[in-house]
């Protein structure tokens, strides 16, 4: 095609299968998902017993290098990118593999970890953090600052000789805070600053003199997350992350982790999907249910194609930026839908909390609907999409 | 694992917008807005013309035939940018569907002499005579009184030289015929949009028009269907980029209260559903492109499920843009009612949201 002189000649390069080595990595996967993964669930994580059941799975991940395959080999990953780790999460997802237990430490710290942290600081935290032995929660939302992260009030001062900090103040919503070993949380260090100025980054051991923990129990009755209290929690100089004053631009790399690629992966919505056209399958339904099943399952599987489609990017060296908004208001939409069509299947099964089906849903249900929630409210996350990707003023 | 446009697709793409800038305007669709008939047919040659001499029409077709011998994935791109200058002229129907579907027919030579004038042009082609509905592609085509075909909705034909038309019988099933326009008798249709031309073609069963029929007619019809859900899929991609980007302008300048309507989250939110609408119909559009050039056994699938999710994210950025746009929106005199009326159209052509919704269920299956 001539136009303005240039003479186009282009062959389709896109590709939208995997590799041979991209396929014998995933039935590798396969096959030990297929011998390793518990054949009874496990107890719930947000109880003392499922937590410790969820973190002996851990141990069996890590001990063959399945905890964290896109991670460096000396944390203990595999070094593979970030496709091969999608194929990974869609077989763990297919086996139904237990949640991650230590999901908040690798799925959102881990790479803000590996962007800022110093080479002790990484050595020191990651490989624990993959095994297992060290399962982290999220400081971040306070009594008065939740989408309104800046308005944080705890704060951390510098002890009297100098060479650390003196951590102050409350923290709430941390998930899996009740049984958690360490704490990442962001903290006022310039109490002269304005908001997004003078917060620092920390992180903290649990069972630190000073820090309290009080669990709470969510709608389902079971303690996912706790208020955490810090008083005169005494801290060393390296457990900063990134520099002192930038914990603002340390934060929003992890709630890019959050928004974006990292913590949901599209394997657990396609795999819902999957199971709901099963259940209507099996079921039936109105007409009108034929329509909802089968938008849900197409917003998986665009949600899947759009992952992929970013991953290309992010594989060529591109960074994802605010489109990350767009997905965590997808994601968490898919997710209440999947669920909300489930349970208008169920019809009048559906309150019956009955091991394996309809059981399954009502939990997957009570879950989704924290999805629009957590990780910024889907409100802010469209005031960033009109924000930051239209350009919409601020208001 | 590689889903992107290479860089040349990415140039190709940008090359096609600054052409339509120049030879579509929104200045331009006035002027074919408020044009009579014989003017409209000289408006609309005028920029066929340009888009011939690029080789737009034969995109698809293999260079030995003359063609560009480039692929459905980069012909994507040129839609999309075709939707976001709402262009009049049948592209997709030439250039998306009559072409492939000749070159597929080929070496019989009435498909060869058709393909021959598709390339050797200037020359458009109009597509009618194929609903699609939930179960599968039906024709409307119906006999008259007087013995000629009647086939409702075929857009561009007021200027086509040639007609791909198709009929159904329920005992000998669909036939497929090129039709030149000389056998043809057009009746202009009262429609929505003042730039897509419809009207009902009156054409003669003739042995000497006839492409294929029976089972080969089907095979035919049921791809070129694929098609055309996948390349408006494309164009409404366009649209709704088109639509959201006007009214986040208009939303950046217009002042209420004493500053930008843009500022308020009412409006932001509003915006920012259309926009995340959009984002996630655009890789399915992409897929679906993909599909079709390399011919995946899902490419029908994929097709149903691009069509349904883009209608669905034109037809949110169309209300979403008239609502950002307030009283200024509704009037003739704003821009965005050309954009608004090509979606309100294309949504619903080739089977609608709903109907490839029902078209991809039965096809849904675990990954």
């Amino acid at each position: 095609m001539a136009i303005n002189g240039r003479v186009w000649q282009i062959r389709c390069a896109m590709d939208l299968t995997f590799s041979a080595e991209h396929e014998a990595f995933r039935a590798e996967a396969r096959t030990w998902l297929a011998t390793h993964v518990p054949t009874e669930p496990l107890p719930s994580l947000d109880t003392e017993a499922g937590f410790a059941a969820h973190r002996t799975w851990e141990h069996m991940l890590f001990e063959d290098r399945w905890s964290v395959v896109s991670w460096p080999t000396e944390y203990g990953g595999r070094d593979l990118g970030i496709m091969e780790w999608l194929v990974f999460e869609e077989e763990y997802y297919r086996a139904r593999a237990p949640k991650r237990v230590s999901q908040n430490g690798i799925f959102l710290l881990a790479p803000t970890l590996l962007e800022y942290g110093t080479d002790a600081q990484k050595a020191r935290y990651l490989p624990p953090m993959a095994s297992g032995d060290e399962i982290w929660c999220q400081g971040w939302s306070e009594p008065d600052a939740g989408s309104d992260l800046a308005g944080i009030r705890s704060r951390a001062e510098r002890n009297a000789s100098g060479d650390g900090w003196l951590l102050s103040g409350q923290k709430t919503w941390a998930s899996r805070g009740a049984f958690a070993e360490w704490c990442f949380g962001i903290f006022r260090t310039d109490p002269e600053a304005e908001r997004h100025r003078g917060l620092t980054y920390f992180l903290v051991a649990m069972d630190s003199p000073g820090v309290t923990v009080r669990p709470i129990a969510q709608i389902d009755g079971e303690t996912g997350f706790a208020e955490i209290f810090f008083d005169q929690v005494a801290v060393p100089d390296d457990h900063v992350l990134g520099e002192v004053g930038a914990g603002w631009s340390v934060a929003m790399a992890t709630a890019g982790s959050e928004r974006g690629l990292s913590l949901r992966s599209p394997a657990r919505y396609t795999e819902a999907a999957d199971r709901l056209l099963d259940l209507f399958h099996q079921r039936g339904g109105p007409a009108s249910a034929a329509d909802a099943v089968a938008q849900a399952y197409m917003d998986a599987q665009a949600y899947k194609l759009h992952t992929y489609w970013t991953a290309t990017k992010v594989s060529r060296g591109h960074s994802v930026g605010p489109e990350a908004s767009c997905n965590k208001i997808f994601w968490s939409e898919t997710d209440v839908s999947i669920h909300e069509t489930a349970l208008s299947l169920l019809g009048p099964d559906a309150e019956l909390l009955e091991a394996g089906s309809p059981g399954e849903w009502l939990d997957g249900y009570l879950f989704a609907l924290a999805g629009p929630i957590y990780a910024g409210t889907n409100e802010i996350q469209r005031n960033v999409v009109a924000e930051r990707l239209l350009g919409l003023p601020r208001g | 694992m590689d889903f992107a446009f290479s860089d040349e697709q990415d140039e190709l793409r940008q090359a096609v917008r600054r052409v339509l800038a120049a030879e579509c305007p929104v200045a331009a669709l006035r002027t074919f807005d408020a044009a009579a008939p014989e003017q409209r047919t000289t408006l609309a040659r005028a920029r066929w013309a340009v888009l011939a001499e690029l080789g737009a029409p034969g995109i698809l077709v293999s260079e030995p035939e003359g063609g560009l011998g480039l692929g459905d994935v980069d012909l994507v791109g040129v839609f999309e940018e075709a939707g976001w200058a709402a262009l009049p002229e049948p592209l997709m129907e030439t250039a998306g569907l009559a072409a492939p579907t000749l070159a597929a027919l080929l070496p019989a030579p009435m498909a060869a002499a058709a393909l021959h004038a598709l390339i050797e042009g200037p020359a458009t082609f109009a597509v009618g005579g194929i609903d699609v509905t939930e179960s599968g592609p039906t024709s409307p085509t119906t006999v008259s009184a007087d013995g000629l075909l009647c086939t409702p909705r075929v857009l561009g034909a007021r200027d086509a030289t040639i007609f791909l038309l198709a009929c159904q019988d329920p005992d000998s099933g669909w036939q497929l015929h090129a039709v030149p326009a000389t056998s043809c008798v057009v009746e202009a249709t009262p429609a929505l949009s003042s730039t897509r031309d419809m009207a009902v073609v009156h054409w003669p069963l003739s042995a000497d028009t006839l492409l294929a029929y029976g089972v080969a007619a089907e095979a035919v019809i049921t791809l070129l269907a694929d098609r055309a859900a996948a390349g408006s899929a494309a164009f409404l991609i366009g649209l709704a980029d088109r639509m959201i980007t006007l009214a986040a302008d208009y939303a950046k300048e217009r002042q209420q209260f004493g500053r930008p309507i843009g500022s308020f989250q009412a409006v932001k939110h509003l915006l920012a559903n259309a926009r995340v609408k959009l984002e996630f119909a655009r890789p399915a559009t992409y897929r679906a492109a993909w599909s079709l050039a390399t011919a995946q056994p899902s490419a029908s699938h994929d097709a149903s499920m691009a069509k349904a999710m883009a209608s669905d994210a034109a037809d949110l950025a169309a209300r979403t843009a008239l609502q950002v746009h307030g009283a200024i929106g509704y009037t003739w005199e704003c821009n965005l009612h050309f954009f608004m009326k090509q979606t309100w159209a294309l949504t619903r052509a080739w089977g609608d949201a709903g109907t490839h919704r029902r078209l991809v269920l039965p096809q849904a299956s675990r990954l």
